[in-house]
């Protein structure tokens, strides 16, 4: 790429989309108190309009980066302002900038103090989220990664529930111990990789196993503890139940699939060596993610510490599909992370929406909802059948992809990974059969209101996706496809060098056997 | 015995600061005490005056009165960044000393005084002199700890500041006879000649330099020699300490690089495991003890001992045997850029603990910090930023001094020392970040006493926009730094 390359029209659409949220928050600070609520949701809008045209425009054949720009930003080393998008990061940038308006709306009533400062928040927020997505430099992906942090452990610190400093700052710590040593294995990258940090001729560069397995360990740390990983996974419950709904939302729906994204996007391609040696501990882990996330989820009392176990379990499947390192296997964990974010996103926004009317997120506070809220009561069974991955819905494609995925790779896994679904079935269903139609519980006195129409215009355009990614997957995987392909071809060789083993020493062996019969035989035919 | 005109040319600005001093001090018993004011005006001017001066002689490289003091890039560096911190902590002082009652005009002569050693120290390229320049920059520091003169604190502050910095001066004097005996000569030049000639293995020269690096770890603060700091920092003035901890620290730096890396390079082998383990145990210490602080002054104490822990880095890859010449220099210009850094960074931190007041008195407790979103929105933000960027995040400049020093360190072949500074820079944003949960997640229980105020001033607003701006900048658009740091470092062969 040239020194400064804006392509696609000339029209810098990625840079206008990552930086459209924080201009936005900066006009937050200029407008009327009445109009705070307003101009947020409308830079969400714009936001989300403007992202809107790159599904459209994205070119489904190509493989490679679309829509990049390339500006030099720090002279000494080569760093360079570089974006673009492919298959893999399209999607999830669409997802995040669909979300935003919804945490806007999500956060309409629910905030009362300090809320000019909280939009704000979760504008600059947006952008470093989107800006993760795009960044094809990797100090640049650095730089949002990190300062995603400060503005979530604001919006758990300061919105968040009683606990909120411990989940914040543990949140915070947890994140930044592990991305910490990313940072070095970057620099150790730089000087390996012919003194560049542009993540596609990184990619390209090739290193020898031993800095391969020294770099997995150091990326696997800062990833797994975003996505999160099992043993990682302990900052997840806390942030998750403390944060404002806006914030959960944002954390199990976008920031979960940032580490999954760079498994994906740095992993994989880099380290295809040290990805390969490693699978098996990675699907171990994946596996243990999925069964002890729903066990877990199956004993809770609290609604959002349910759906962050679920998360766990969720997030399981999607690094099992992506390390069974197969085209249906990474396809399944891209669709899982797009889904889970649409159901788990939901599913939050359902849990905030009965606590803001009855103050609590207590299974036992919230039974037999079906009466007084039969809206309500629809959406979250809706969401939690999708959670689920009840055919039909969007979840069904993306697990069933993976459980394909992983079938080919190791069939027992695949089973394991089965039973997974079966918890969550148990969970999941327990959890609508109480809180949907139990029997009314303390809360009777209380007169609920069913959903009104913002919380209705907050779930329709997710119950559509449930249904749309759930029937029609292949728009969707169509985006995916090529740029999947490409990336598992470094793994295909690989895969294609180990087969060919298997396929010579099947062949020696048969020889070796085929010999020994003749040998046999000639012996027995001499007697 | 005249002196000819480019040795004067060449000490100007040094000449500008102590004709400045003197003129403040002598001016100080006939301003009324309305109008103490003008005289720091009359500081600030000449160090304005001073900086086209030394810009003007960034390119140079002349050596001055027989080979004392050297005019180069390296020191022109030192000497701009130190106006810099020298102004914006005039500005501080202003309302400061105003409202702690000590708006005594010696404050900015003997302020000027110090400044006048730290620019000799950069600039020296003899023992004796940058002795001499130490002594200055101390002697001023001593009295300007002591300047609460009714505060037992503030005394005890100078008195143990007195006490250990003479001793080390001592000790680092003891270590230049050394030299002297040795080598014949205190200039750096033939020390570097000596070491040469006599090799790795002398007693006498490995005597020297071990009593050099306790001098010198004891003026930049490093662990195991940083015991005073956290005690004159609590003591001293709010400004001062602003002060001490930038200042005395960017000029000790450059004054000791000058002398390992041209002096003593030649015993690199030597120094470097020292150097090493120095590092390590400062990275530590300074950032695990910071955690236990509940006054945020010795909090930012065993930060600024951290964050010496974090430059010596750069000087441990600087002083790698059998490395390229340029690997070293980036080494060494990571230094230069983590210190340029690190002086926004602090100055604008100790900026805003000096604007919470308490009572008549300072609120320098962490919990005075309480509920400041709420009352002074701006204020907590900034400090927001300022604590962002000491435990290195993103992006803020203290992200790129980090980057800079780690890159350097990888680089080297470090990669493991890399990774015990990052692990330590987690460590310490738990105890950054403390200082914002108190911010912005407490709220000021108003019926226990008297609430912290916020005393801000046009002067302070300077101080603050300039950190900031500093903080941002650099931390966006860092190129012009990285450019100035590279030209200006040591030559390193």
């Amino acid at each position: 790429m040239s020194d400064l390359s804006i392509q696609s029209g000339g029209f810098p659409w990625l840079t206008a989309v990552v930086f459209l949220p924080l201009a936005g928050a900066v006009l937050l600070f200029f407008v009327k108190d009445a109009a705070v609520r307003w101009t947020a949701l409308a830079v969400a809008l714009a936001d989300l309009a403007l992202s809107f045209p790159l599904f459209f425009l994205y070119d489904r054949s190509a493989t490679g980066m679309q829509f990049t720009e390339q500006v030099a930003w720090i002279a000494s080393p080569p760093i360079n302002y570089a974006v673009g998008v492919d298959g893999i990061s399209l999607p999830l940038l669409l997802l995040t900038t669909l979300l935003t308006p919804l945490c806007v709306l999500v956060s309409w009533r629910a905030i009362e103090t300090r809320l000019r400062e909280f939009m704000a928040t979760l504008l600059v927020m947006a952008t470093a989220m989107l800006g993760v997505f795009v960044a094809l430099d990797f100090v640049l992906f650095y730089v949002f990664w990190e300062a995603m942090l400060i503005p979530m452990y604001l919006l758990i610190g300061v919105w968040g529930g009683p606990n909120r400093l411990y989940a914040a700052v543990k949140f915070f710590l947890y994140t930044l111990a592990g991305s910490v040593l990313l940072l070095i294995a970057i620099l150790v990258l730089f000087f390996q990789g012919g003194h560049t940090f542009d993540i596609l001729l990184l990619s390209k560069a090739g290193y020898s196993q031993t800095l391969q397995n020294w770099l997995f360990w150091g990326f696997f740390i800062a990833f797994a503890v975003k996505v999160p990983m099992f043993p990682f996974h302990t900052w997840l419950p806390d942030a998750h139940v403390e944060a404002p709904t806006a914030g959960s939302v944002f954390l199990a729906s976008v920031l979960l699939k940032m580490g999954a994204y760079g498994f994906l996007r740095f992993t994989l391609p880099m380290l295809p060596d040290a990805t390969a040696a490693f699978t098996p501990i990675m699907v171990g882990l994946s596996l243990i993610a999925i069964l002890y996330g729903a066990y877990m989820a199956l004993a809770q009392a609290d609604l959002k510490k349910l759906i962050a176990y679920s998360s766990v379990s969720h997030m399981g499947f999607v690094t099992l599909g992506i390390f069974a390192l197969n085209a249906q296997g990474i396809e399944g964990a891209l669709m899982q992370m797009i889904n889970h974010g649409i159901t788990t996103g939901a599913l939050f926004i359902c849990v905030g929406i009965i606590y803001e009317r009855t103050h609590s997120r207590m299974i036992a506070d919230n039974f037999g909802l079906a009466n007084p809220m039969p809206r309500y009561a629809t959406c979250l069974v809706i969401f939690a059948l999708s959670s689920l991955g009840l055919p039909g819905t969007n979840s069904f494609v993306g697990e069933f992809l993976i459980l394909i995925g992983t079938f080919l790779w190791n069939k027992a896994a695949a089973v394991v990974a089965s039973l997974g679904v079966i918890l969550a079935a148990a969970y999941l269903l327990w959890m609508v059969q109480r809180v949907a139609f139990g029997p009314t519980a303390g809360h009777s006195a209380l007169r609920l209101s069913d959903l009104n129409w913002r919380e209705m215009t907050i779930m329709v355009p997710l119950i559509v996706l449930v249904f749309w990614i759930g029937l029609f997957p292949n728009p969707l995987l169509r985006v995916m496809h090529t740029s999947v392909d490409h990336l598992i071809e470094q793994e295909d060789q690989e895969n294609r060098a180990l087969a060919r083993r298997d396929a010579r020493e099947m062949r020696e062996r048969r020889e070796a056997r085929d010999g020994h019969v003749a040998q046999v035989s000639l012996k027995a035919n001499n007697k | 015995m005249t002196l000819p005109l480019s040795d004067i040319q060449a000490v100007l600005p040094e000449l500008i600061v102590v004709a400045a001093a003197c003129l403040v001090l002598g001016l100080d018993p006939i301003t009324p005490q309305s109008k103490k004011t003008w005289l720091a005006w009359l500081s600030l001017g000449s160090l304005v005056l001073c900086v086209p001066i030394t810009i003007s002689q960034m390119g140079m490289r002349v050596s001055a009165f027989s080979d004392l003091v050297v005019l180069d890039p390296y020191a022109c560096f030192w000497k701009l960044l130190l106006y810099l911190v020298s102004g914006l902590t005039i500005l501080l002082s202003l309302a400061y000393l105003k409202a702690e009652r000590i708006n005594l005009g010696e404050y900015y002569g003997f302020l000027l005084l110090s400044l006048s050693g730290m620019m000799i120290m950069v600039s020296a390229v003899d023992l004796l002199t940058i002795y001499l320049g130490t002594e200055l920059m101390s002697l001023s520091l001593y009295v300007l700890a002591g300047f609460k003169r009714f505060e037992a604190r503030s005394l005890e502050a100078s008195a143990k500041y007195f006490v250990l910095g003479s001793f080390s001066s001592g000790i680092l004097l003891y270590g230049i006879s050394l030299l002297f005996g040795v080598a014949g000569s205190t200039r750096l030049s033939a020390i570097a000649a000596a070491v040469a000639n006599r090799g790795l293995d002398d007693p006498a020269l490995v005597l020297a330099m071990i009593l050099l690096v306790v001098g010198f770890g004891f003026k930049i603060a490093v662990v195991p020699f940083h015991m005073w700091t956290p005690d004159v920092y609590e003591g001293a003035p709010t400004s001062v300490t602003a002060f001490m901890a930038v200042a005395s620290k960017v000029a000790s730096f450059g004054a000791f690089v000058r002398v390992f890396l041209e002096g003593l390079g030649g015993l690199k082998a030597n120094w470097y495991g020292l150097f090493l383990v120095v590092c390590i145990a400062t990275l530590v210490l300074g950032n695990v003890v910071a955690i236990v602080q509940t006054n945020i002054k010795r909090m930012l104490a065993y930060s600024s001992i951290a964050h010496a822990g974090y430059a010596l880095i750069g000087v441990v890859v600087a002083g790698q045997a059998d490395t390229e010449g340029a690997v070293r220099s980036a080494g060494l210009s990571s230094v230069m850029l983590y210190l340029a850094v690190y002086a926004f960074m602090t100055l604008g931190a100790f900026a805003v603990v000096a604007m919470i007041r308490k009572g008549g008195l300072e609120g320098e407790e962490i919990e005075d910090f309480t509920g400041l979103a709420k009352r002074q929105p701006i204020a907590a933000f900034l400090m927001l930023v300022f604590m962002v960027s000491l435990a290195g995040i993103p992006p803020t400049a203290g992200f790129i001094g980090k980057f800079y020093l780690f890159l350097a360190a990888v680089n080297a072949g470090l990669a493991w020392l890399a990774v015990i500074a990052v692990l330590f820079a987690a460590v310490s944003a738990y105890y950054y970040l403390r200082v914002v949960m108190v911010m912005y997640m407490r709220d000021l229980d108003i019926s226990a006493g008297l609430a912290p105020r916020f005393a801000s001033s046009p002067a302070m607003t300077v101080v603050l926009a300039c950190a900031i701006a500093g903080v941002v900048i650099l931390g966006l658009y860092p190129d012009p730094l990285v450019w100035v740091t590279s030209f200006a470092v040591l030559p390193l062969k």
